[in-house]
């Protein structure tokens, strides 16, 4: 059965594997259910034998249409879909659409909420990071590290839990600051999960960056040079690793971002153990970020004092932010009503996965499963 | 003293007392039957929730604690899952050739245990060629692994399949070499004769550092020939989803399941045997009381926790290592494992004829 319908599959001109492809060569789907996609991706492989001559993903199976169901929200409702996009960031995708709310209605943000903004979206970052630390090394066959990353991920999924009620998607950024006052214990748990992340994060050095295997498969693979990344519109840690600079919180500072120190890490390997290693001091980065704001949370209101209903002037808005893969943008057009007229968000997810073809062209099947790793995909990120 | 053959020989006699030569015959079959596959059942068994329990030791988490004491029937559960569940076979899939794979993937298995020495005199056949029987029966185990990704009409099965195929061809060499470096220093290749020439000291030890290396390139070779991590390549989770078996359930795939952890077992008892004395006590030079207490440990004992020992040490492998890329497989093979254990088998073979050696 099977065979039958690859035969027709290769010789009906179907755009879906780039025509009939050449004597020999073996179409693979990689997804849509597949262990390394993490999620709903679906990539039609070209290869020959293990090398790989054609990727070409596939998406649209977790399109859920926020962009359109924002569109029928009110300005303070939408920012609630968007937790659903990038899961893994999801402060940082409500941060941004709040930014752009306030940009639009002129709202002063107090300065406590700046900061409390800041910590959440760092420590969102953090928590991103190591999950994308633990699932790299799964998809090079490592499992152990899974369980250690885990590990530090629960302390942040505490730390949320108590301060806004959910440990995945997330809402606590409104228009305006926050949706609620602190925990009391906010300051303390922090505190203990940066004392816990110090102590254990040689262990990441030890078990995975260290490793002779791991650098073996990580080095000059997956080569995206820095003209690609920009070209492709590469953001975040992905373009960071080919030596670009983009990262917004530096470029662009919102929030809490230009009262702190710290350093846009860039790296020049543009292959995989670039991206990797760009991910991996960020994680510093951002606990530096953290300490130094934990301690110097201004007092003051948590939340701008805001209208019951908001309503954007008439125009086009555009904010952008860093999420923990890369820039987000959100794009506004306004009518004037209590709905945007039209919402677009500009996901870094997509934008670098379309760089994923020009990296693996020519590498082996394992590698590619590696790059997806290094390029650290959430799907319905990719596939709104 | 309990041996084999004296156990062997009394069910014999007794059989043969109490029924007709004939019925003795079928009932002496049925239990050696019965014995071999409880044998590998509980093998199996005993190795499945071994690996469990330290991975959850070295991940962090408890492993199986609900099904028994202390979660220790947690692998009859699995099994007891497994029989139950639907064998399906594919539409497109060679149904010969994909319903026979697992069955010689465990007949090779059971093939291979015959030369092991459990405890002393405790040999099912102490043939005299046992090494070679080894290394010659062990290859068998491509051709179920072929067989299967070839005839599951599967693309993952095809190319996890192709990667084994590679990887224990090459491997095979290496861990033949390494072996070999023991047999120039015995000049047997019978087991149990490798065994007793290891009375005063293990060859770990009195073969100096040609024999260490020659340890830890079979250790290499026999976890890529098992398909171990990080020699995973031709299961590959994350690439192939399960490689040669993706298509597999139920029993049949709890065939191939246990053949890998008896092959695991195997491969252990075999280097614990060839290196490290096998069921023989661990002796030091002169010390006549160390010596003698060393023998009150029973030689079962001795067998099975070197033989463990080095299942843990591929189980560490397992659950640290990131996987290799196919063609760093192969480098690895071919550009350093195999002159390495080339030109170590020369030095061991100086070392024979110069009896450097203790």
């Amino acid at each position: 059965m099977y065979r039958n319908t690859e035969i027709v599959y290769e010789s009906s001109q179907n755009p879906s594997i780039g025509g009939a492809g050449e004597a020999g060569d073996l179409v693979i789907n990689v997804g849509p259910q597949h262990p390394a996609t993490h999620g709903v991706l679906h990539l039609v492989l070209t290869l020959n034998g293990e090398t790989i001559k054609k990727v070409e993903p596939h998406l649209g199976y977790i399109h859920r249409s926020i962009e359109k169901m924002c569109e029928s929200l009110t300005y303070r409702q939408f920012i609630y879909v968007t937790s659903r996009m990038d899961y893994l960031s999801a402060h940082i995708n409500n941060q941004a659409c709040a930014l752009c709310v306030e940009k639009g209605m002129q709202i002063e943000v107090p300065e406590r909420a700046k900061v409390i903004r800041t910590i959440m979206a760092e420590l969102t970052r953090i928590a991103s990071h190591e999950l994308w630390w633990g699932a790299m090394a799964m998809d090079i066959g490592a499992f152990t590290p899974f369980f250690h990353a885990f590990r530090e991920r629960e302390a942040i999924n505490d730390i949320m839990e108590e301060t806004c009620g959910a440990r995945l998607t997330m809402n606590y950024m409104v228009p305006g600051g926050v949706m609620m006052e602190l925990h009391p214990d906010f300051q303390r748990k922090v505190k203990d999960f940066i004392k816990q992340f110090r102590d254990k994060v040689h262990e990441y050095d030890e078990l995975v960056t260290g490793n002779i295997i791991f650098r073996n498969r990580m080095k000059d693979v997956g080569i995206l040079s820095k003209e690609d990344a920009v070209s492709f519109g590469c953001t975040g840690p992905t373009a960071r690793g080919s030596g670009v600079s983009c990262d917004i919180r530096k470029l662009y500072p919102y929030d809490a971002y230009d009262k702190v120190q710290f350093e846009e890490v860039l790296e020049t390997g543009c292959d995989s153990l670039a991206r990797y290693m760009v991910r991996i001091r960020e994680l510093h980065q951002s606990i530096s970020i953290v300490e130094q704001l934990i301690d110097n949370i201004p007092e003051g209101d948590f939340q701008a004092k805001t209208k019951a209903v908001l309503k954007l002037p008439k125009g086009e808005f555009y904010t952008s932010v860093e999420t923990a893969r890369g820039e987000l943008g959100v794009y506004i057009v306004s009518e004037g009503g209590t709905t945007p007229y039209r919402i677009k968000f500009r996901s870094p997810g997509f934008s670098n996965l379309s760089a994923l073809d020009t990296m693996a062209r020519g590498s082996k099947l394992g590698d590619l499963v590696a790059m997806m790793g290094t390029l650290d995909l959430v799907i319905p990120d990719i596939d709104r | 003293m309990w041996s084999l053959t004296n156990i062997a020989n009394s069910i014999h006699n007794w059989l043969n007392e109490q029924f007709s030569p004939t019925w003795a015959l079928i009932f002496e079959m049925v239990i050696a039957g019965v014995a071999v596959i409880g044998l590998f059942a509980l093998l199996g068994l005993i190795l499945v929730i071994m690996e469990r329990k330290v991975s959850a030791w070295m991940q962090i988490r408890l492993g199986p604690n609900r099904v028994g004491p202390k979660g220790l029937l947690q692998s009859f559960a699995d099994t007891l899952k497994l029989l139950v569940k639907e064998g399906l076979t594919p539409g497109g899939a060679d149904k010969l050739l994909f319903n026979l794979a697992p069955v010689i993937a465990l007949v090779v298995a059971m093939l291979l245990m015959a030369p092991i020495a459990f405890a002393k005199d405790f040999q099912f056949w102490d043939l005299n060629i046992g090494v070679l029987y080894v290394s010659a029966v062990s290859s068998l185990m491509v051709i179920s692994i072929l067989m299967a990704g070839w005839a599951s009409n599967n693309k993952y099965s095809l190319m996890g399949a192709m990667r084994s195929g590679a990887q224990i061809v090459s491997y095979e060499l290496s861990a033949g070499l390494s072996v070999l470096a023991i047999v120039v220093l015995t000049g047997s290749l019978n087991i149990s004769e490798i065994i007793y020439s290891q009375a005063d000291g293990w060859w770990i030890f009195k073969g100096h550092i040609p024999v260490l290396i020659a340890f830890v390139i079979f250790i290499i070779a026999v976890t890529a020939e098992t398909n171990r991590a990080p020699f995973d390549l031709a299961e590959a989770e994350s690439e192939l989803t399960a490689g040669f078996h993706t298509e597999y359930s139920g029993m049949k795939f709890a065939l191939f399941f246990l053949a890998e952890y008896v092959n695991v077992f195997i491969v252990c008892a075999i280097g614990a045997t060839i290196f490290l004395g096998g069921w023989m006590p661990l002796h030091i030079g002169n010390w006549e009381g160390f010596n003698h207490a060393m023998d009150y440990i029973p030689s079962s004992i001795w067998f099975f926790g070197k033989t463990f020992f080095l299942i843990f040490v591929i189980m560490w492998f397992r659950w640290t290592f990131p996987r290799l890329r196919i063609d760093q497989l192969l480098n690895l093979e071919w550009k350093y494992l195999l002159p390495i254990s080339m030109f170590n088998l020369l030095l061991v073979t100086a070392m024979a004829i110069l009896k450097w050696h203790f």
